[in-house]
């Protein structure tokens, strides 16, 4: 396909909420007076510099921002090529980047007078911020959470509960994130009048890619400074995971007109792309989803296929619409790792770096492998650890422990 | 251009009385009973036929016609083949209007234009697609009203005055008014606030209004319709068939009858209903 390049990859999305021709408004008529309110609140609220400021200084005490950009440097040393700097979210207070986008999102929803809050969660991060700061705000927080996933991230269920939200397991279709999507899509259509819907993701119906990506832009925004502090210059390479592809996108915007930098989004290829996998990009086609146009997987009629991967943040049969676009354009390279591979990189971090990541962020640091021993001494490359895996600890200590056997 | 339902209608208005809706799942429980589910409906007095597309994450739907969608596509159902059910039904059946339900992407991945004409060629005389709000119109609804299918809209309790007219601008054959915020099987909304709602978009259209969400009984089948142009079921007669099953989820030889007898006593409700007023 013969697709004429932008002047500038950070202009999106038109007034319809469309980055090329994925993203949109594909939702029900109940719902959509309430998106154009959305857009309306947060377009003033971004114009407001209240609003900018007090959202500065939950970042800065509660959140703990700066996150780090850290030299991996052992790490560096075994790969024997670029050097390596991490770009430490799984610092954040709740253990990921998850807490920037809830923070906006709730902030908003104080500003529009909503009282009600609930979410979709996957590996139980984006749940966990939201129920962290439901509590921080004093809201109702209700989070749903596909059955299988619930027994899969024990830990971050406690940890929403204790926290005071109500989590509910939801038992339809494939048990997992889209059918958490699905059901918190039935509750809003039902209490719409009270209820905001804080999407853990750059994906759903216009503006939610947008003011994700926005609020998770302070990831790149703070990295571009602190190599210019560390180096003395930009990056040559980005890399970070995608499931709906917050992180990453968060990390990659403000460096997409940079065309020195070169950007890597790695999908989860689950058991192989010839198998079960998540990767939509790879393996899948343009569809509609969830209030927007991207790259799907699905069947020849147009059926949404089971996703598969090892990480549950990254089991979702879909991709954020501003993800779609960049693929086609061809501004950034989208990969893909195995469960394998992304066990290997888990086991591999820790032991080097005394860092335990999360499997979503595993993904990303398996690329790594792969890349950096290609690339020369002088090469930077940076890559988003999106979450710790203090979550993970149980599932992956059984999976070695079965493995070893 | 005069479709099947605006045929129907201006029959309806004639006789006085409101529209029986009735709304089943294509190809649930199998593809060859739901052609007979469908073919007696208009024997027992259902007026409008409505057939949901199957779909693997139907957003805007309660249980009831998730597990319906899950088993038609378990039974191998496709859009294509809804397309043959409706060819199937055609056969005999040249009068009763068929609308055809449910959520984009099948389409999209059918591919448009091969659709539309497809489903015209089928029998099909108008589309209520759940995920397409007028701020997608460019994409199904502009080009199947130049098909000549009717691209009928929802309205809901928060369309409001100010939003209503958009909504409308490009609706055709029917107004779908959700009679409550929520998913399919809720509910229902008492009628005198139906009733206001329907007078509020009357003021801003003169195409007939049937109402659904929530109605399960005759007697709320009578009230609805005393305010309204029609009244559409769905979940109650899919739960009429669901209940007919076997262990395994196969029909059984009563699950035609069922879903026709509910049929025939939600008819009765309506047809004792008074015309709403014009």
């Amino acid at each position: 396909m013969n697709i004429a390049k932008p002047n500038s990859y950070r202009s999106g999305p038109d007034e319809r909420g469309h980055f090329g021709i994925f993203g949109g408004r594909f939702v029900a008529e109940t719902l959509m007076p309430l998106i154009l309110d959305l857009e309306k609140a947060y377009t003033a609220a971004k114009a407001d510099p209240a609003f900018q400021a007090e959202m500065n200084g939950y970042l800065k005490n509660y959140v703990g921002r700066p996150s780090p950009l850290y030299f991996a440097e052992r790490l560096t040393e075994h790969l024997g090529g670029a050097k390596i700097y991490l770009k430490r979210e799984e610092l954040n207070h709740t253990g990921s980047h998850k807490v920037n986008n809830v923070l906006g999102q709730i902030m908003l929803a104080r500003r529009m007078g909503k009282k009600r809050i609930i979410a979709e969660t996957g590996a139980g991060q984006h749940g966990v911020a939201t129920a962290t700061l439901c509590a921080r705000f004093g809201l109702e927080c209700v989070v749903y959470m596909g059955a299988v996933d619930v027994e899969r991230q024990q830990p971050n269920v406690i940890r929403m509960e204790m926290l005071g939200a109500k989590v509910v397991p939801v038992q339809s279709g494939t048990r997992t994130l889209k059918d958490a999507m699905n059901e918190a899509l039935r509750d809003w259509v039902t209490n719409v009048h009270n209820t905001f819907y804080c999407i853990g993701t750059v994906a759903g119906p216009h503006p939610y890619p947008t003011l994700v990506r926005d609020f998770q832009s302070i990831i790149g925004n703070e990295t571009k400074a602190q190599m210019q502090e560390v180096e003395g210059r930009l990056p040559d390479s980005l890399v970070a995971c995608i499931g709906g592809g917050s992180n990453a996108m968060g990390l990659f915007h403000p460096f997409l007109d940079d065309s020195t930098v070169e950007i890597f989004g790695v999908e989860a290829a689950g058991h192989g792309l010839t198998q079960l996998h998540a990767a939509s990009i790879a393996g899948g086609r343009p569809g509609v989803l969830h209030g927007n146009r991207t790259y799907l997987l699905m069947d020849a009629d147009g059926q949404i296929q089971d996703a598969h991967s090892i990480s549950a943040g990254l089991d979702y049969p879909g991709i954020g619409p501003e993800h779609s676009w960049l693929h086609e354009i061809g501004r950034v390279n989208y990969l893909s790792a195995t469960d394998d591979e992304a066990l290997a990189a888990f086991q591999l971090l820790s032991k080097l770096e005394g860092i335990i990541p999360a499997l979503e962020p595993a993904h990303a640091i398996a690329k790594v492998m792969e890349l950096a021993p290609k690339r020369a001494k002088d090469h930077l490359m940076v890559v988003n650890l999106s979450g710790r895996g203090d979550k993970d600890v149980p599932q992956v200590g059984d999976i070695l422990r079965g493995k070893s056997k | 251009m005069t479709t099947r339902i605006d045929t129907r209608f201006a029959e309806l208005k004639k006789a006085g009385r409101s529209a029986f809706v009735t709304f089943l799942m294509a190809g649930d429980p199998d593809p060859a009973t739901s052609l007979e589910i469908i073919k007696a409906l208009p024997k027992s007095g259902a007026d409008v036929i409505e057939i949901g597309m199957p779909f693997t994450d139907p957003m805007a739907d309660g249980p009831s016609i998730q597990a319906a969608g899950l088993r038609a596509l378990k039974a191998g159902m496709t859009l294509k083949k809804t397309l043959e059910l409706v060819r199937g039904f055609r056969k005999d059946d040249n009068a009763t209007p068929i609308v055809l339900m449910g959520y984009y992407n099948p389409i999209y991945i059918y591919g448009v234009d091969k659709f539309l004409v497809d489903a015209k060629g089928a029998g099909v005389d108008g589309l209520i697609i759940v995920d397409l709000p007028p701020e997608e119109d460019d994409e199904l609804c502009l080009p199947a009203m130049k098909a000549g299918l009717n691209f009928i809209r929802l309205a809901t309790p928060t369309t409001d005055d100010k939003r209503l007219p958009a909504v409308l601008a490009n609706t055709s054959g029917f107004v779908y008014y959700v009679s409550i915020t929520g998913i399919t099987g809720a509910a229902a909304a008492d009628s005198s606030a139906v009733s206001e709602a329907v007078a509020r978009i009357k003021r801003h259209t003169k195409l007939p209004v049937c109402v659904g969400f929530g109605i399960r009984t005759p007697e709320t089948a009578r009230a609805i319709a005393s305010h309204a142009n029609g009244a559409v079921v769905g979940t109650a007669l899919v739960d009429a068939l669901k209940n007919s099953l076997d262990a395994e989820g196969r029909a059984t030889a009563k699950t035609v009858n069922a879903v026709a007898e509910l049929t025939a006593s939600l008819a009765q409700g309506v047809k004792g209903a008074q015309q709403a007023a014009e």
